[in-house]
């Protein structure tokens, strides 16, 4: 990205202060502050550059964007040539580069000479070869020969400085870009410059990892092979790689990313340049976590429950849509049908399952939320959220003067956010709240305080934060768990002037509010109540009508399901252990008469099903997310498998079979209904009233339950690559010093959390947290709090100091650690 | 100018007895006329005098001082002031501040206390260079004495003026006598140059306004307080004014420091020192470190002043006078001294790192006699290559021992081409034990 600050979109150039100056006797202006490097480009001068990043501050360290300034502006020249990277312009400058200056072509060529002395001859094996920044300039503003030929300095390669992330010295020219990421944009220091002289390196401490979420990107920016990560370390050739631009899936945060394919896998996925959403970085996760759609388990054939040998069995395609139209239009007209879509779906695809339950299997029993939700958090997405548009933005975030963050945890959570948040710090002075039980590493690394409550009293503790005009408040998804939090928050912000954001945490959640994936929301956030909403509906759908009555929720669908009230089941990507009771879940699956499961690889549900029908992943198809923001992020398919069809197609081909016509076949089309079908402009849905709840009150043998998913944990959507899974943090269960002295814990302690359903070990970390609290990860190093205890944020829990010994054996403890190996690789 | 007398001034009490103590010292009394004044009257005291930065750069010190923001609505006004004097003295043949603050360290303590005065800060730092822990140890006496004694700490002689003093060992970095370099390393960071501006006077120590002195530029600033500009002014020569430390080693009889006024010849200080040592005439010579390009006995009369010997191709520098005599091999020096700035390389930037890394590998084939056709040229590009491109006075400093030296001696670097350079010139020849030179010695350099 080369956007100089004052090139933002509606900002016309005439309000800034612009600068007049020469660029290669070409005039030009513009605005003040810009460095010369950028001022040239605008010119269509590339000037050769190493530690220049427009991200990054200014360095000069590499010296390659030399240029000779034969007058500065005020008459007198520069007696030497000037780093162009961080020389601002001034009126009346005058600037020469390589194109009209022989100063200063000769001193970019000296410069590329010396950095190929100690650069090795390997590009033809390097991984950065036929995309390295160096090769290319080095052949742009290079000599063919070199005058060097004695000893270059080496060093053993690659050294690897996380299990992730490789480190070539011998490559290393030393721009600093990574060390500069790490420190500036991530907060991460743990790479730093050590040595001197042609022997300074890029270092960590002794035995320390590099440990971040964001490490990758210092691949992505280093301007020679010097950095590699393990799993695509010599894996391919960039000229044999297939681009494609396309958005990450793991976050609601809707990351530009680019996915490089290689005979039909996916090998690499880099950041996208987007500078109104990620800018030019991505999480660890958006680049690293794409190897579970080729997981053993992926499903490739539709599968039908044999109804004698009780097995599933491979079925063509039409006889998988017309076993899966029979059994559903057979509950429809009976008890009815239950759909669970899960987060994940595109918008297209959840608009089909939006489209399907009201027309085919008329009923408003169609809820996204595979997780803890609350009637109150559905009429606050149809209140505030449904059809409302692009809201708060990234770029509101860094011109706030404060961001209060409820119920989230940014850098876990959505990372793009956070790096959004650390810039706003660091270059608006924007203030940083978090309304949480502790203030976490993030939390210090964008300069936030904390206001400090304990899970449930949420409500309550908002009134500390101090909303102001200006205050944006970002609400995280765990708030459905908190009685009031909602509701609250809305009259906090019509009262204060504060603008509110909905950050849900997967990719196809504000999608699936969008299209209608709520018992109480049609699409394009028509109110199920209103019947004026549902004529207009109707009338566009070509339907007499539609069910006025509004449906059930996830939980009350899967209760219904269980007490025989629903006769089948239709699911998409659902994961039980996301679900507030996964076995009551899993239970209801059993329970009910016809289970048709939509997903791509075998699950629990699949395993339950009557009909399976395997989906396309993110990657196989084309569709649209649509961020936190309320901004739609369409892409691509990137790799065309035949075989493997979209959500919305197979919908289709089960509308078809029941004889109906959903209207399209394919995301296109369906993107295009949606896009007619528009968004409601009638009265919005009522706000939710619902009187702020407490914290849960506990036995001195119990705690209240602190609970987030980490950025990197045990997700089935990282599945597959160990090395990135290797950089997840371990886990730890955080108590207050008086907590923990209360229950004769001790610092790196295993404890036990127990609920009725199950008990988890997990070593203790002393921490300033909020007495009678404990926080553990929801689902890291094998233990999923859901799935083990059946206890989400807000839950109580008990606490035990050791583990009995009889006992020892049956709790389910972190599993060994994973060490890679050579087989790994293949 | 007349035949130029020595003038002690800095190093007048450095043969007493203990002349490193207070009792030797004194009272502080230019502190304490200082205190009296107005904190501009100082600065303009200063201005007037002349002084100029005795560090190498030469620049007016009065009017670094004046560059602070006293002005609380200034970018920078608002933040403390501090005082840092550089007392990292690494150059190659540099060897003045050290025995300074080895034989008279209150005058560098006195000066830092009227400098916090003048500049209005309350605390200063003397950033020592690692290696040399017995002058650490001297100076942190010094500063205890002058606490004890009541002449730094709170209020100082009853003025209500607090002046601090915090001596801190650097970790024996050439780089970190660059200024800014400095400043990180005091910050507890890498030694490494900044990026310009901010300047240390708006964004020094800690962000906060900053002057940064030479020791010997502090160190005379008592001297000035106490006996006026106009004394200070009337030695030297016109745009160098005052004295300085001019340290002589190398093939000299009596090697030393000769504090004279600016404006002195080579000539007039070899005559006081003894001349070159027996049966040696003098090759080159450094007028101010390694950093400076060297001159020859042409160069004899040249006046030592910033002017002076700038007009003669070179710098004034440091007045590190290393004066090598007809059995020295200049590529074999050149080499060494190539070799040093490559091993103190900082690493940031591309032309010193990479450069010097280069320099060496081409100085040493030149040295064993294995030099190949272009050398020369090479030699003289990498330099072109790096003089002026680098991002701080360190790369530039590299260069000039080996411009210079082509300049002069070109004939030595052809003669690498074929006959290495101990043959040449037997390096025993030119050590401390050697016997005066032979007539073969001296039919060498031919």
């Amino acid at each position: 990205m080369t956007v100089t600050k004052g090139n933002e979109p509606g900002t016309e150039l005439a309000d800034q202060n612009l600068v007049t100056l020469t660029v290669d006797d070409v005039e030009v202006s513009v605005p003040e502050g810009t460095l010369v490097i950028r001022a040239a480009e605008l010119i269509g001068v590339e000037i050769p550059r190493f530690c220049d990043h427009p991200l990054l501050a200014p360095v000069g360290a590499c010296r390659q964007c030399l240029v000779d300034v034969p007058d500065a502006g005020n008459g007198r020249g520069f007696p030497k040539p000037q780093a162009s990277c961080t020389l601002p312009v001034s009126p009346g400058m005058v600037v020469k580069t390589q194109v009209t200056s022989p100063v200063a072509d000769k001193a970019q060529h000296g410069i590329m000479e010396f950095l190929l002395v100690n650069h090795p001859l390997d590009c033809p094996m390097c991984d950065k070869g036929g995309e390295c920044p160096l090769q290319n300039q080095a052949m742009s503003h290079g000599q063919g020969e070199t005058r060097f030929t004695e000893k270059k300095r080496t060093y053993p390669k690659p050294l690897a400085i996380s299990s992730q992330i490789l480190l070539d010295r011998e490559r290393c020219i030393l721009c600093a870009r990574c060390t500069r990421f790490s420190e500036q944009i991530a907060g991460d220091p743990f790479i730093a410059m050590a040595e001197r002289g042609a022997l300074q390196q890029v270092a960590i401490y002794e035995n320390e990892p590099f440990s971040s979420y964001f490490s990758g990107n210092t691949i992505q920016i280093c301007p020679v092979g010097a950095l590699t990560s393990s799993s695509y370390r010599f894996r391919s050739r960039p000229f044999d790689l297939v681009s494609t631009p396309a958005v990450a899936e793991h976050d609601a945060c809707g990351a530009a990313i680019r996915v490089d394919h290689r005979r039909g896998k996916v090998v690499r996925r880099l950041s996208g340049d987007d500078p109104e959403v990620n800018e030019e970085w991505i999480s660890d996760k958006d680049r690293f976590a794409f190897t579970y759609a080729r997981q053993a388990d992926r499903l490739t054939r539709p599968l039908v429950r044999d109804p004698e040998t009780g097995a599933l069995e491979p079925a063509s395609w039409p006889a998988a849509f017309l076993a899966a139209a029979r059994g559903l239009a057979a509950a429809a007209a009976t008890s009815g049908v239950g759909v669970v879509t899960g987060g994940r779906l595109t918008t297209e695809d959840a608009y089909a399952y939006a489209k399907l339950a009201r027309t085919v299997l008329g009923t408003n029993d169609i809820d996204f939320r595979a997780r803890p939700q609350s009637a109150e958090e559905a009429e606050f997405l149809a209140h505030a959220v449904a059809g409302s548009g692009l809201g708060v933005t990234y770029r509101d975030l860094e011109e706030a003067t404060k961001v209060v963050l409820v119920g989230l945890e940014p850098e876990d959570e959505a990372a793009t956010i956070f790096l959004r948040l650390r810039k706003a710090w660091r270059t608006n002075g924007t203030q940083v709240v978090a309304v949480a039980s502790h203030a976490t590493r993030a939390l210090e690394k964008v300069g936030g305080q904390l206001v400090r409550t304990i899970p449930g009293d949420e409500a309550k503790a908002l009134g500390e934060a101090g909303l102001a005009p200006g205050t944006i408040v970002l609400l995280g998804e765990r708030l459905a768990r908190v009685e009031g939090a909602f509701t609250t928050a809305l009259a906090a912000a019509s009262r204060s002037g504060a603008r509110l954001a909905w950050v849900p945490r997967r990719a196809g959640d504000r999608g699936a509010v969008e299209a209608g994936c709520l018992p109480n929301l049609l699409p394009g956030g028509r109110p199920v109540a209103d019947a004026e909403a549902r004529a207009d509906l109707a009338a566009a759908w070509g339907v007499a009508s539609l069910p006025g009555e509004p449906g059930r929720s996830t939980d009350d669908i899967l209760a219904a399901a269980l007490a025989g009230e629903i006769g089948a089941l239709l699911v998409a990507g659902v994961e039980v252990d996301d679900l507030a009771d996964p076995q009551a879940a899993l239970d209801a699956v059993d329970a009910a008469g016809f289970v048709v499961s939509l997903e791509v690889r075998a699950s629990a549900v699949t395993e339950r099903a009557d009909v399976v029908l395997p989906v396309a992943a993110v990657a196989e198809k084309a569709g649209s997310f649509v961020n936190w923001e309320g901004r739609r992020r369409p892409f691509e398919a990137v790799i065309p498998v035949p075989h493997a069809l979209p959500d919305t197609r197979v919908l289709a081909g089960i509308a078809e079979a029941a004889g109906h016509d959903l209207g399209f076949r394919t995301p296109e089309a369906a993107a295009a209904e949606l896009a007619e079908v528009g968004v409601w402009d009638g009265a919005r849905a009522p706000k939710p009233e619902v009187v702020p709840g407490r914290a849960p009150r506990t036995d001195p043998s119990e705690v209240v339950l602190d609970t987030w998913r980490r950025l990197i944990d045990d997700g089935r959507g990282q599945d597959g690559d160990r090395h990135y899974q290797a950089t997840a943090r371990p886990s730890v269960a955080l108590l207050s010093s008086a907590t923990a002295r209360a229950f004769g814990v001790r610092e790196g302690e295993e404890i036990v959390l127990r609920t009725d359903r199950g008990a988890v070990a997990v070593p203790a970390g002393i921490a300033d947290i909020a007495d009678g609290v404990v926080w553990t990860p929801a689902n890291s190093n094998g233990l999923s709090l859901l799935g083990i205890l059946g206890a989400a944020y807000g839950a109580v829990v008990t606490v035990e100091r050791s583990v009995p010994a009889d006992e020892a054996d049956a709790l389910s403890g972190p599993p060994h650690p994973h060490v890679p190996t050579e087989e790994d690789e293949q | 100018m007349s035949a130029a007398p020595l003038t002690p001034v800095l190093s007048r009490g450095w043969d007493h007895e203990r002349s490193w103590t207070l009792d030797a010292y004194g009272d502080y009394a230019a502190l304490r006329s200082a205190l009296r004044q107005d904190p501009d009257e100082v600065i303009a005291t200063v201005k007037d005098s002349g002084l100029r930065g005795r560090g190498g750069a030469g620049f007016p010190t009065g009017m670094k001082w004046g560059f602070i923001p006293q002005d609380p609505t200034q970018p920078g006004g608002d933040k403390p002031h501090y005082l840092v004097v550089n007392a990292d003295e690494s150059e190659p043949g540099t060897c003045k501040d050290i025995p300074l603050m080895m034989a008279n360290p209150h005058v560098l303590v006195e000066g830092v206390a009227i400098t916090c005065h003048a500049i209005r800060a309350k605390k200063a730092f003397i950033y020592v260079r690692g290696e040399v822990l017995h002058v650490i140890r001297r100076l942190q006496a010094a500063v205890e004495e002058a606490y004890a004694a009541g002449f730094l700490g709170a209020d100082v002689f009853g003025s209500g003026i607090d002046v601090d003093v915090v001596v801190h060992a650097g970790a024996g970095a050439y780089i970190c006598g660059e200024e800014t370099a400095l400043l990180d390393s005091l910050e507890g960071r890498r030694g490494q140059p900044r990026l310009r501006p901010p300047f240390p006077a708006v964004a020094g120590l800690y962000a906060a306004p900053t002057v940064i002195n030479n020791v010997e530029s502090i160190a005379s600033v008592p001297c000035i307080v106490e006996r006026g500009a106009d004394w200070f002014a009337s030695m030297g020569t016109e745009k160098s004014k005052g004295m300085t430390i001019y340290s002589l080693s190398g093939h000299v009889k009596q090697p030393g420091q000769y504090e004279a006024p600016l404006g002195i010849t080579l000539r007039e200080l070899l005559d006081m020192s003894g001349g070159m040592r027996d049966g040696s005439e003098l090759k080159f010579w450094t007028p101010g470190g390694s950093s400076t390009p060297l001159l020859t006995a042409e160069h004899l009369d040249v006046p030592l002043d910033y002017e002076g010997v700038a007009g003669a191709g070179s710098m004034l520098g440091t007045k590190a006078l290393q004066l090598f005599d007809q059995t020295t091999s200049v590529v074999r020096c050149v080499l060494r001294w190539t070799e040093f700035y490559k091993h103190e390389s900082c690493g940031k930037c591309t032309p010193c790192r990479e450069g010097t890394w280069w320099l060496v590998q081409t100085l040493e084939r030149l040295e064993a006699g294995k030099g190949q056709e272009g050398d020369i040229e090479l030699l003289l590009d990498q330099c072109d290559n790096i003089l002026g491109r680098a991002f701080c006075a360190l790369g530039d400093g590299a260069t000039s021992p080996i411009t210079s030296a082509i300049e002069h001696f070109r004939d030595e670097f052809e003669a690498g081409m074929h006959t290495p350079a101990w043959d040449l010139f037997p390096y025993e020849g030119s050590t401390a034990w050697a016997k005066p030179a032979t007539d073969a010695a001296k039919g060498a350099t031919a």
